[in-house]
């Protein structure tokens, strides 16, 4: 393999150019490792041999630790200053002192790393051989036998990552924003509107390479339009707000489905932004992934204090606001909003559900990792019954507990709904053997029917069939018994929270259906 | 000197110019209804009083397929290519 070029300064400041056209010894080393001070004096005395015919250079990590081991042993060969530490990590070796002999030929073979005297020794032959030129004068005998070396400088996890960045061949396409010593970085990124009114992660460009590695895509795939800017997103834009969400780098698959879900025509997410109503995402995440990225499905599953379900729904909000532009004021026209706009993400606990999990439900493997997007615009809204003993009773307060939903009068709607049972309410449904799905939605139906003459405006409310309308129809239609949904299918079913504690909870839809918006699920590609 | 990466869409925002006003109503006037409840009680009552005013003056309907998408861009075309001005109504 032909050795990478370089061109460093050496201690007077001149460039040095590599190759040389001669042989060449290429010795890297940094000042505070032990073993490199011992290579030192060995590599002046190779440059006192063979200094006419070959080029012996040292290339410090550090241009201080240049100065004082040039102090310290007294050396006269060159010294070159890799501080920036491309050209170690372009040479690609793990440990210092790492020596490379190019032939006449151009030919590297592998360094030497550390020091081992035999090595030296039979290199210092090879070479003294190949210049045809005397042995040079090292007491190999003082020398130890072998000695460690030291981890290169460039691998520190510190700056490894920033030099991959750098790089040539960096994945990083995006436009860069350098902010000033005097700048504060977190009042700069309030200051540019990049914010959801939290404090937000720096995207620095070692950040975001280290998020890129949560994925196997390409950096550059677009992965949806996001509206209302109709604005292509890259894997790499949306690692840019992963990071600033703060999500680890295990999460952006999830993050990238979940773009895809919320960006298709069917979810809308123009709509669920824009609408007064103040709608929003609510993310369920099923199969193997919740586990492996510690999601929290049981206790508090709906609330704070788990990174992954905190972050993933806010990573999801700030990709629509960065790069779709959506934003309060703007197109999100919400009357009221929702504390959900921040994030609303969690996992269903399938192992603790008598039912086919969601994503089962909605056609893919058990096996498949799938997010599932709906838009929703209340919730949790708490559904409280300690008392009841009987599957149909449990049954019928769900029923009632989702009879809220826009408005309880409001009947008949076709507007979907997720419903969150928690395990107790779960252990009673099943307490008497199983329960299935659909005998649930037929009894949230059956428990929430009421004659349609109670949609009727009235002297309460005004909400519902007008008065006019009311007064053209028949006393058969006002007595149409008329459930809660329009249908049982849009009633969502998933189990999360914790073992104690008779609480479920529901959320409530926005516009349902190809006027507004669907529910929407995508596989995870881990 | 921290460098980070742009998180948006690194558009540059172009300045949207406002058709040039004429000082006058003719030609075609769209009416459009974004299919919000009500919207057609103010586009009727619009196209009453145009139709008083202007008699030489013709008015279309237009309706968006629901509110809550982008217009679709065929009737956005459409629009553009049949009238000199247009009225959207929100209503609610």
């Amino acid at each position: 393999m032909t050795a990478t070029p370089f061109s460093l300064r050496d201690m007077a400041g001149e460039p040095r150019q590599f190759p040389t056209g001669r042989p060449s010894l290429i010795c890297f080393v940094k000042e505070d490792c032990n073993t490199c001070n011992l290579a030192a004096p060995v590599l002046e005395a190779f440059h006192q041999a063979w200094g006419d015919v070959a080029d012996i250079w040292l290339v410090g990590q550090t241009a201080d630790g240049n100065a004082i081991l040039k102090d310290r042993h007294g050396l006269t060969l060159p010294i070159l200053d890799d501080g920036a530490l491309r050209t170690s990590l372009a040479w690609d070796f793990e440990i210092v002192p790492a020596a490379y002999w190019i032939g006449a030929h151009g030919e590297q073979r592998a360094p030497l790393e550390g020091f081992v005297r035999e090595e030296w020794e039979t290199l210092a032959r090879q070479i003294a051989a190949e210049l045809a030129a005397p042995a040079a004068a090292v007491a190999w005998s003082d020398l130890p036998d072998w000695r460690p070396g030291c981890g290169s400088k460039h691998l520190d996890p510190d700056i490894h990552a920033r030099l991959l960045a750098e790089a040539e061949g960096s994945p990083i396409r995006a436009r860069r924003i350098e902010i000033a010593p005097a700048d504060d970085i977190d009042e700069f990124m309030f200051d540019q509107g990049f914010s959801d009114g939290l404090p937000v992660v720096a995207p620095t460009p070692e950040r975001v390479l280290r998020m890129l590695s949560g994925t196997a895509r390409d950096a550059q795939d677009i992965v949806a339009v996001v509206p209302p800017s109709m604005a292509p997103v890259t894997v790499e834009k949306i690692a840019i707000n992963a990071v600033m969400a703060g999500c680890r780098p295990e999460y952006l698959p999830v993050v990238i489905a979940a773009i895809e879900a919320v960006c298709t025509d069917e979810f809308n997410i123009h709509g669920v932004n824009a609408t007064t109503m103040g709608a929003s995402p609510v993310l369920v995440v099923n199969g193997p992934i919740r586990r492996r990225i510690g999601m929290n499905m049981k206790q508090a599953a709906l609330g704070n204090g788990n990174r992954a379900n905190a972050t993933i729904g806010r990573a999801v909000r700030l990709v629509v606001r960065n790069v779709g532009g959506a934003r309060p004021g703007g197109t999100d026209r919400s009357t009221l909003s929702s504390p959900m706009k921040f994030t609303m993400c969690f996992a269903e606990w399938e192992e603790g559900s008598p039912w086919e999990p969601l994503h089962v439900e909605r056609g893919f493997e058990k096996d498949d990792s799938v997010v599932t997007a709906f838009a929703m615009t209340s919730g949790p809204v708490q559904i409280v019954d300690q008392e009841s003993r009987g599957p149909d009773q449990i049954a019928g307060t769900l029923g009632l507990g989702l009879e809220g939903v826009f408005l309880s009068k409001i009947h008949r709607m076709p507007v979907d709904a997720l419903l969150v049972v928690c395990p107790e309410h779960v252990n009673t449904l099943t307490s008497g053997g199983p329960y299935p799905k659909a005998r649930l939605r037929d009894r949230i139906q059956a428990v929430t029917t009421r004659p349609l003459r109670e949609m009727v405006a009235n002297e309460v409310s005004g909400a519902g069939i007008s008065l006019a309308s009311a007064a053209k129809m028949t006393e058969t239609q006002l007595a149409t018994p008329s459930p809660k949904f329009a249908d049982g299918k849009f009633i969502h079913i998933v189990v999360a929270g914790s073992e104690a504690g008779k609480f479920s909870a529901a959320f409530h839809g926005w516009l349902t259906g190809a006027a507004g918006s669907a529910v929407v699920s995508r596989k995870i590609e881990c | 000197m921290t460098t980070i990466l742009d998180p948006t869409d690194e558009r540059v925002p172009v300045a949207r110019q406002i058709t040039p006003r004429t000082g006058h109503i003719s030609g075609v006037i769209g009416l459009l209804d974004i299919s919000k409840p009500r919207g057609n009680v103010l586009l009727d009552e619009l196209e009453r009083l145009l139709a008083a005013r202007y008699p030489g003056v013709e008015t279309r309907r237009y309706a968006k397929p629901t509110f809550a998408k982008p217009c679709p861009s065929d009737l956005r075309l459409q629009i553009k290519s049949e009238c000199q001005v247009l009225v959207e109504a929100l209503a609610d």
